[in-house]
């Protein structure tokens, strides 16, 4: 474990910001701190850079208490959400003020900012001041600023939130390509799910202070641990009545949330569902809705509303008509925990998805 | 209809100004030059008046030292840190902008004079290290009037840009090692700069002006007065001469405050900039 935090706890006045938080990320992970607004990502990144200390508990960096450290001396770069460049400095100058600091040689500074303008592709902005730069180039400088003085952890606080959408998507990839060619342990915050999926190894889902799941995207996707992530994650319903489904029984649960992709809706002479057919039950459109590249069909089940993705190169649909309807999965909950729950009557058959 | 209304606006508004901002400055002017420039300069090269112009701009030099630096300190202490009774600091800093200046000479006087507590403790430091200090009715006392007059100005400028700029690239900058000097430095002091020259100019038109708190705490014409002190007297000395003399002298401070108008105009319009730039 390159980063540990151990039973920490942190709070604000009255109020408790983090909650037995527990979790430790091996050497060179890229992971998402991935939670609802007001969760404690930004908190628990505070704490790790020293910003904030926390009430109890142990922070461990390359087996190091480092709770005690000040910010300066834990080897951590850090990327703000808003990137906090000096405005006053030129691009060349913020990326060479960490190693300035160190006393380190001229000479060696500009190699090393060279070396980052490079890497980073701003060749040629280095006179340039953070004004005259565009959202992604800041965030490049950002990133360069964070990784002069060569830390060994680097943290970043919502490092796509003040970018526009279509930027975004190219900067994700590109910061997870970056990050895995330097190999440095890498910590972001995000709320925004798909970029969690997208561009960490490993998804820690926070609520309400706690840590609620640790894991990788899939496993998280897959199989997720408590009632909560199983709701934040993907396009998830909570769902009553779940027993009344075909295939399903009812357990000793509270709930059931189900996803659009655990649904499958198909026409009575659909020859691709016909072995299946037995396990299927009617379903009446209620509405459908344009989402651009899919449809999002919603169906009433037994009273029970269900909604699935339909492709748009499937057979047209219309409201108020009859389908076949399965549902493949639902994941059903008690207090503390999620389960995935199969359709019964799917045991071992040969399910085509289209 | 919209502009029929600016223009009797702009009508009144330089009606307004023109009474009671221009004539009489004009008249100031004009009555200090009313026994012709030979004696306008004699009046202004008095024992008195350029004792008076030494006293004024010492006062007005060590306000603004000590208030730049408490300034700062202040307005850093109250922007960066949580503390328990920060309000209070906050309140207190403007205490100078609400009482009245009579006052806080008085307040002077009884602390620091004969009868004050401070004033024993300065009698016994005196006599143990044989000295002659004196505060109040000596120079020290009108500077420390003048620097307690002119206390909010300073901070109040620079607490909204700090507070707009934030903490975040401190907190950069300190996460990778810069000390609080270099901080300050590098970093802090480009963002508050022309709102601390602009808080200096207000904290040294204030200084030359000031009347009510000096008034308690200065008694010697020729050795404690400030400038307006001094034109005071002349003008209250009541001889047609005398009171041409304090026009003459009055003008010296009327052209300090338009060059520190200037001034100050200068600094405004660069702290814009400065924020439209960065
Ligand atoms: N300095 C502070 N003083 C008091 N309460 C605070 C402070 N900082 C954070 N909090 C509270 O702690 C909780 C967690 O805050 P935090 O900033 O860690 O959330 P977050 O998960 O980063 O949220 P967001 O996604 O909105 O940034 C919030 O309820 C917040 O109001
Ligand atoms: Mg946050």
């Amino acid at each position: 474990m390159y980063i540990e935090m151990r039973n920490i706890e942190k709070s604000y006045g009255d109020f408790k910001a983090s909650k037995e938080v527990n979790f430790g990320l091996e050497k060179g992970t890229l992971a998402a701190l991935l939670g609802p607004s007001g969760s404690g990502k930004t908190t628990i990144l505070r704490m790790i850079a020293g910003f904030e200390t926390p009430d109890t508990g142990d922070i461990i960096i390359d087996e190091k208490r480092v709770n005690d450290l000040p910010a300066a001396d834990r080897g951590i770069g850090f990327v703000f959400q808003n990137y906090a460049l000096f405005r006053y400095m030129t691009v060349y100058e913020n990326i060479a003020f960490g190693l300035e600091v160190k006393k380190i040689h001229k000479k060696l500074i500009k190699e090393r900012v060279m070396e980052l303008l490079s890497l980073t592709g701003l060749e040629g902005l280095d006179k340039r001041y953070p004004n005259q730069l565009s959202g992604g180039q800041r965030q490049r400088v950002a990133f360069a600023r964070a990784l002069a003085p060569s830390p060994g952890l680097l943290l970043l606080d919502e490092p796509f939130a003040a970018i526009d959408a279509k930027v975004r998507q190219e900067l994700r990839s590109w910061l997870k390509e970056m990050i895995h060619k330097v190999g440095i342990t890498s910590i972001f915050v995000t709320h925004d799910q798909d970029e969690a999926v997208e561009v960490a190894d490993e998804i820690i889902v926070t609520n309400q202070g706690r840590i609620e799941q640790i894991a990788n995207p899939f496993e998280i996707y897959k199989n997720p641990a408590t009632p909560f992530v199983a709701e934040f994650i993907g396009q998830s319903a909570r769902m009553e009545g779940y027993h009344k489904l075909k295939g399903f029984e009812k357990g000793d649960f509270t709930g059931a949330i189900i996803r659009p992709e655990f649904v499958e809706a198909f026409k009575s002479d659909n020859l691709k569902f016909q072995d299946v057919m037995r396990c299927s039950e009617e379903g009446i459109i209620e509405d459908i809705s344009f989402r651009g590249n899919y449809l999002e069909v919603r169906l009433n089940v037994n009273g029970i509303s269900l909604t699935t993705r339909r492709s748009l190169e499937r057979r047209p649909v219309s409201v108020g008509e009859k389908m076949h309807v399965i549902v493949y999965r639902i994941y059903a909950y008690d207090d503390k925990k999620a389960y995935l729950l199969e359709n019964s009557l799917l045991n071992g058959a040969n399910i085509v998805t289209f | 209809m919209k502009i029929k209304s600016k223009w009797i606006l702009i009508g009144i508004s330089g009606v307004f100004l023109f009474f009671m901002l221009v004539l009489p400055l004009i008249s100031v002017i004009t009555n200090s030059l009313k026994e012709g420039i030979g004696f306008y300069f004699q009046s202004l090269a008095t024992p008195t008046v350029k004792s008076a112009f030494g006293v004024t701009v010492l006062a007005a030099v060590i306000a603004v030292a000590v208030n730049t630096i408490f300034g700062i300190a202040a307005a850093w202490l109250i922007t960066r840190f949580s503390f328990k009774g920060k309000q209070i600091l906050s309140a207190v800093i403007d205490i100078p902008f609400s009482i009245s200046p009579v006052i806080a000479g008085l307040a002077f006087l009884m602390t620091f004079g004969r009868m004050g507590w401070a004033g024993g403790l300065l009698a016994r430091l005196n006599e143990a290290l044989g000295t002659n200090i004196q505060i109040v009715f000596a120079v020290p006392g009108v500077a420390l009037a003048t620097v307690f007059v002119t206390f909010p100005f300073v901070s109040r400028e620079i607490i909204p840009v700090l507070l707009s700029v934030g903490k975040e690239e401190e907190e950069a900058a300190a996460l990778m090692g810069a000390d609080g000097f270099t901080i300050f430095r590098k970093i802090t002091f480009p963002h508050i700069r022309w709102a601390l020259l602009y808080g200096v100019i207000l904290c040294t038109a204030r200084a030359l002006g000031e009347f009510g708190a000096v008034h308690a705490l200065s008694k010697t014409r020729g050795e404690t007065f400030t400038l307006p002190l001094e034109i005071d007297a002349l003008y209250l000395s009541n001889s047609s001469e005398s009171i041409t003399s304090a026009f003459a002298v009055s003008s010296i401070l009327v052209l300090m405050a338009v060059a520190v108008l200037i001034i100050r105009n200068i600094a405004e319009h660069q702290a814009k900039k400065n924020e439209e730039n960065h």
